[in-house]
């Protein structure tokens, strides 16, 4: 994984000298371990500052909305087929991209690493393949990638990258044998009442801050219902009634569009599992109209078209 | 939108879409009278109901 900083940082360089983009956007080392940020360079000497690992589980197509200029990106399996969604969606040109693609392995998720070392303070982290070594000022432990994988990577079936100009690496063999609703299905077995007890109690540590929505790139719209206060949709404390509101309506908004990429599991200060939302719904969207979110630019979501054939049981 | 709010613990039989046409009289007698009855069946809704702010 390491192994591709160098190459972001050569292919960055290049595109940049030869003007092929005004901007690059990749991600950066964060000031403390597992936290990588999303980085933007416009100078070919500060390519330097570019960095890979398995920390870079934001979603970088959040920069890509409404851009007008030329701009160069890093996209691993999730995030390029959330820049298709953006082209789908006429929030960026084709041409205006070039895309740099990285064959993923999934990215880590820090909180099971936190657990793991007992929330202690993590000084540095060091990956070397399929492990990683985890250094605090009086501990220093190792650990197999494999096992602290994000969830949504861990049942990843897209980790190649569906759009790219160039590929820095081998395609990485897509994982098979996965069931990636199998949480989703273990929800649906229940009945109504434990059903409710289960989201009620999902929710109820959200503060209401946004960051999952912030972190989203499919949350592009200008003003957010949750922010518009005329008409005021729901209502902004953390009443749970509201809160169960805004996660409900924030999945249907993703709905046939989520590409599961994490970034609002990961970015949640609290914790929450929202994607058990959105995962029913790409559930849904699969059984029903056997789509998955960016795959192809030559089909247009399910939400955007009309067959005859449409699932329609619903109505009476 | 019904397959979700049911997934959060909507029950199936609260919720109805149907197509009318103004037209259509008695297909809105007959929708109207299921819908009533189903969700009478089901009593009163306890979930997702916001309830008046608690002031201490």
């Amino acid at each position: 994984m390491l192994r591709y900083t160098e190459k972001i940082q050569e292919t960055a360089k290049r595109l940049l000298q030869e003007k092929r983009v005004d901007a690059f956007i990749g991600y950066g080392k964060g000031s403390v371990p597992m936290m990588n940020q999303p980085l933007m360079v416009s100078d070919p000497d500060r390519v330097d500052r570019l960095y890979w690992d398995n920390f870079c589980g934001l979603n970088l197509c959040n920069y890509l909305t409404k851009r007008t200029d030329k701009v160069g990106i890093v996209a691993n399996g999730c995030n390029s087929r959330n820049i298709v969604t953006h082209i789908i969606e006429n929030q960026i040109k084709r041409d205006q991209l070039y895309i740099v693609g990285i064959p993923c392995e999934g990215m880590i998720d820090h909180r099971a690493v936190m657990r793991a070392v007992k929330q202690k303070e993590i000084l540095d982290i060091q990956q070397n393949g399929k492990t990683f070594v985890v250094k605090g000022a009086d501990f220093e432990e190792t650990f197999e990638k494999e096992k602290f994988l994000q969830s949504n990577c861990a049942v990843c079936i897209h980790r190649n990258p569906v759009i790219y100009d160039e590929l820095l690496g081998d395609l990485v063999e897509e994982q098979t044998g996965v069931s990636p609703y199998q949480d989703v299905e273990k929800v649906e077995a229940m009945d109504p009442e434990k059903k409710q007890g289960f989201f009620t109690r999902l929710i109820s540590r959200c503060i209401r801050c946004y960051a999952c929505r912030n972190a989203c790139p499919l949350c592009y719209c200008p003003t957010c219902f949750v922010d518009e206060s005329r008409p005021q949709w729901v209502g902004k404390s953390s009443d749970p009634t509201d809160t169960l509101t805004f996660h409900f309506l924030r999945a249907y908004h993703c709905a046939g569009r989520c590409t599961d990429c994490g970034a609002c599991e990961r970015v949640c200060p609290m914790g929450i599992s929202m994607r058990q939302f959105t995962k029913k719904l790409n559930k849904d969207c699969q059984e029903l109209f056997s789509w998955e979110a960016g795959l192809t630019l030559d089909q247009r979501p399910p939400l955007d078209v009309y067959r005859p054939d449409d699932y329609n049981d619903f109505i009476k | 939108m019904k397959g979700l709010l049911e997934h959060v613990g909507v029950e199936p039989g609260r919720l109805h879409f149907s197509w009318i046409s103004s037209a259509e009289a008695t297909k809105f007698v007959d929708v109207a009278n299921t819908v009533a009855k189903e969700v009478k069946a089901l009593g009163p809704a306890r979930y997702f109901i916001k309830k008046r702010a608690e002031v201490a």
